[in-house]
């Protein structure tokens, strides 16, 4: 256990100067540093977010609330989604994918750990940027700061005529950046998984988590360059005289959405496959039985990556596209359904006939099932087109991304966060805070997105900064604010456990959690280089084989 | 315009019109389906969740390790791509319901055109032009009048949602959009714009008022009278024609011809003001000349900085174009 404390202290910088730690934690290639700057990254823009969502929430507690203006209500919405896509989601799972990756294909470093480095200073950069525009743009009102045009910033709203100032322009240039920066995380990931495996390790006995990944990456290739190139367009518009965009011009506002979504829906699935990838490592270990349908869960998989490329237009399908485009359009949404179906049923499987042990990641892992199903039925809603026609832009829209993002993304990346923590840090999270953080989030979670669907069906538009009352939305509207506070006050439980744990949790040892890839035959936290001899696996459950000599997987494989 | 209920509501489950209600039928098909298959795949996740937790009893040993299993994996993918089959002819049939009805001779059409931040309602055929508040005639089963919308947009993207008529179309510049309503009851219908389309986006506020026939006859002769002519109030008018007011309104038989604000040749016919942001009130409306800002923040209407005496007389001119 000697090597395992010291490593904790090395990790924790004890007794160093803390210039010197400081160097090292910003000059570092280690694909482990760098993940977990990349979480940290993330954790801190989940907080930001998380107040301008407070923010939006008191607002619209009561009608005709004046709390805040209407233009600093619509920086707020912009700010959250903005930030919560691109500053806090995206980093969140390129730092989990960062440390996990090489780990559990007994790889030493990702395959370009400068570019890695390079990618996530550009990330850091981009969110910079972001949040200067409070300091240096000007809004859609002309006085106004931080970028309004909505996360989407559908043309012409971004165009010199309506956003004269430049807080558009950080907008821009900060999404075009961390783009740059997930292109390179996408690539090194790519490459990472494709030639650095470690001998026995094919492509069939590859863990989930990595399979997912790496069409991940395949996607973020395919449907980030659009957004960049749009990004340029736009910035073509606004300083070069060009009229991709302007329409009034004679540039086309549909032209924007097209290239919006193309990277938008695709941006989903970018999304959500990471937290099916947490999922799928975490509910067999808990369930004490591989995962259910292997083969079946990596077709999926591929399956999905490839439709989600042909959906985008669901977004669109109240710009009057013509009644074939809507016909194509849901098809194609729903039949996204079949694979993720699949999923789901494959993860029950995987606890049909196991030994379930609540621990907290797998109660994360349970609300992500329950609150993914959800979602997935109110995605059919809205991919039937002329239901989408009455529920599209409004608050059950909201609700429905919402119970994906937070419901599916989040709750997986807690699970995470509680399965993997004693790995990167050598310590356990206290399992008591980890059991109120998830009853406070899940009570929190319900109360705000459950109620989130009926002002939406009573016909509230999202992105309002105030509305009318008679409407039957004051007290719907209420309760999701509540519900919100409620939230808040879980993130709070959850980051006092990342940090007293960090001092004062229980040595965790390499293998809390009796599991069985790779990263857990590594000290907690792994050395530098990872694995003192390259570790050579003979089946997907390399120490299921190591711990089970007189019935191991690889004689069935 | 007494004598019509106002919803209270724009609720999508109380369809008023056509599509609204042919919509309204295929939710209640996609809700059947979805909680049908939320049941069993809930009841699945709980029914393994309390069956299979761990037991003080069992605890030590691990239990079988299976794979997988191809008959059930094909069951799960099979089900599933019927009923996406099921869902989506029963969709498409409710596209092609909506969105190619031809347009019969007796519909009336209207040109809808967003602005930052009210709704300007043209009736080419009638010659009138009015905002914010959509007067149509109610539909007869029997003899069906229809009101069909052109929609596009000055400015930015908007998009017409009245929830108790019909889905939403967007209102975008450069691009004609179509639907069409068919209330057989008369009443008032409230909606709103439902594309974000800058800082006043939530009071962009849209009514759409369902006449009986003849008394949707009375409105539009009134409507297509010349903007009345009151000598008592030519102070008002002169502050009026002597203001930038005429740069963005129109007022038919004077010099006011601008087309960035609603055409207020007609104002009193209104019940709202600033695209429903508050009632037609002269209190009302002497305040939304003199500070828009106090009625709808951001709104694109500057502040004129009257004189008292001016604000009254333009006010009390305003008062008399009914």
């Amino acid at each position: 256990m000697s090597t395992n404390a010291s490593a904790i202290e090395n990790i924790q910088g004890i007794g160093r100067p803390w210039m010197e730690v400081l160097h090292e934690w910003v000059t570092t290639v280690d694909h482990k540093g760098l993940g977990l700057l990349y979480i940290l990254y993330a954790l801190s823009y989940l907080v930001i977010g998380g107040f301008e969502a407070l923010i939006i929430r008191a607002q619209l507690m009561h009608a005709h609330n004046h709390l805040v203006s209407p233009q600093v209500f619509n920086r707020m919405f912009t700010m959250h989604g903005t930030t919560m896509i691109f500053f806090v989601a995206m980093p969140m799972l390129f730092g989990f994918a960062n440390y996990l990756v090489p780990l559990m294909i007994g790889a030493r470093d990702m395959a370009f750990p400068r570019l890695n480095a390079f990618s996530f200073w550009l990330t850091a950069l981009g969110g910079g940027l972001l949040y200067f525009s409070f300091l240096g743009g000007n809004g859609l009102y002309g006085a106004g700061t931080a970028p309004d045009v909505g996360w989407w910033a559908y043309a012409p709203l971004p165009a010199k005529a309506f956003s004269p100032g430049h807080s558009s322009d950080y907008w821009t240039i900060a999404l075009l950046v961390s783009g740059l920066g997930s292109v390179g995380t996408a690539i090194n990931i790519l490459t990472t998984v494709l030639c650095m495996r470690c001998p026995g390790m094919h492509l069939g006995r590859m863990p989930l988590l990595v399979w997912l990944n790496l069409v991940m990456s395949g996607m973020v290739l395919i449907a980030v360059t659009p957004l960049t190139a749009a990004q340029v367009m736009l910035l073509v518009d606004r300083y070069l005289g060009g009229h991709f965009f302007d329409t009034q011009a004679g540039g086309s506002a549909t032209l924007w959405m097209h290239f919006f979504w193309i990277f938008g829906h695709p941006e989903v699935y970018i999304l959500i496959l990471p937290a099916f990838a947490f999922v799928s490592e975490i509910v067999p270990v808990y369930s004490r039985k591989p995962i259910f349908g292997y083969p079946v869960m990596v077709g999926a998989t591929v399956f999905i990556g490839f439709v989600s490329m042909s959906v985008w237009a669901h977004h669109m399908f109240t710009v009057g596209m013509n009644s074939y485009a809507n016909s194509f359009f849901t098809i194609t949404s729903m039949v996204v359904g079949i694979p993720t179906g699949i999923k789901i049923f494959n993860w029950i499987g995987t606890m049909w006939g196991g030994r379930i042990r609540f621990k907290t990641p797998m109660l994360f892992c349970l609300g992500f099932l329950f609150q993914f199903l959800v979602a997935g039925l109110t995605g059919i809603m809205l991919a039937s087109s002329p239901f989408d026609w009455q529920l599209g832009n409004s608050y059950f829209v909201v609700a429905h991304f919402h119970y994906v993002i937070v419901g599916g993304l989040l709750f997986a990346i807690f699970a995470a966060f509680y399965y993997w923590y004693p790995k990167f840090t050598g310590r356990m999270l206290s399992e008591q805070l980890g059991k109120v953080h998830f009853w406070l989030f899940l009570i929190g979670f319900h109360a705000t997105f459950d109620v989130m669907h009926i002002p939406g069906i009573l016909g509230m538009p999202r992105r309002i900064y105030t509305y009318e009352p008679g409407r039957g939305w004051d007290t719907l509207n209420l309760i999701v604010t509540i519900g919100a506070v409620i939230q808040a006050a879980a993130i709070l439980v959850f980051v006092c456990n990342l940090a007293v744990s960090y001092w004062k949790g229980a040595n965790a040892g390499k293998d809390p959690w009796d599991a069985w890839t790779l990263e857990w035959s590594a000290t907690s936290p792994p050395p530098a280089y990872n694995f003192a001899t390259i570790p050579v696996v003979a089946s997907r459950r390399p120490l299921w084989d190591l711990k089970h000599p007189e019935d191991p997987d690889s004689r069935y494989e | 315009m007494q004598g019509y209920l106002i919803a209270s509501s724009t609720n999508i489950l109380a369809p008023a019109s056509t599509p609204a209600r042919t919509i309204f039928g295929l939710s209640l098909f996609v809700l059947g389906i979805t909680a049908l298959i939320f049941v069993v795949v809930a009841g699945l996740m709980v029914y393994s969740v309390v069956k299979f937790r761990a037991r003080a009893t069992d605890a030590a040993r691990e239990p079988a390790q299976v794979c997988g299993s191809t008959q059930i994996e094909l069951a799960w993918t099979v089900i599933p791509a019927l009923i996406v089959a099921v869902l989506f002819l029963a969709t498409a049939r409710v596209i092609h319901a909506i969105q190619d009805t031809p347009k019969p001779a007796a519909a009336l059409d209207v040109i809808v055109v967003g602005h930052q931040f009210w709704w300007e309602f043209r009736y080419p055929k009638l010659g009138i032009v009015t905002a914010n508040e959509l007067h149509i005639p109610a539909s007869d089963r029997a003899r069906p009048t229809p009101t069909f919308l052109k929609l596009t947009s000055a400015d930015t993207d908007h998009s017409f949602w009245v929830p108790e008529l019909g889905g939403k179309t967007d209102l975008i510049p450069n691009r004609v959009n179509q639907m069409w309503l068919d209330p057989p009851r008369p009443g008032i219908y409230l909606g709103q714009c439902a594309q974000y389309c800058g800082t006043q986006h939530a009071k962009m506020l849209l009514r759409v008022v369902v006449e009986r026939p003849a008394d949707f006859g009375a409105w539009v002769s009134a409507q297509q009278q010349a903007a009345i002519q009151d000598a008592r109030v030519s102070a008002g008018k002169r502050v009026f024609e002597t203001n930038v007011c005429i740069n963005c309104h129109a007022v038919s038989g004077t010099a006011a011809d601008g087309r960035f604000g609603p055409d207020l040749g007609h104002l009193m016919s209104r019940a709202t003001l600033a695209s429903g942001a508050a009632e037609n009130t002269p209190s009302n409306l002497r305040l939304w000349i003199q500070t828009p800002d106090a009625i709808k923040p951001g709104s694109l209407m500057p502040a004129m900085k009257l004189s008292d005496a001016d604000l009254d007389a333009v006010t009390a001119y305003l008062e008399t174009l009914r």
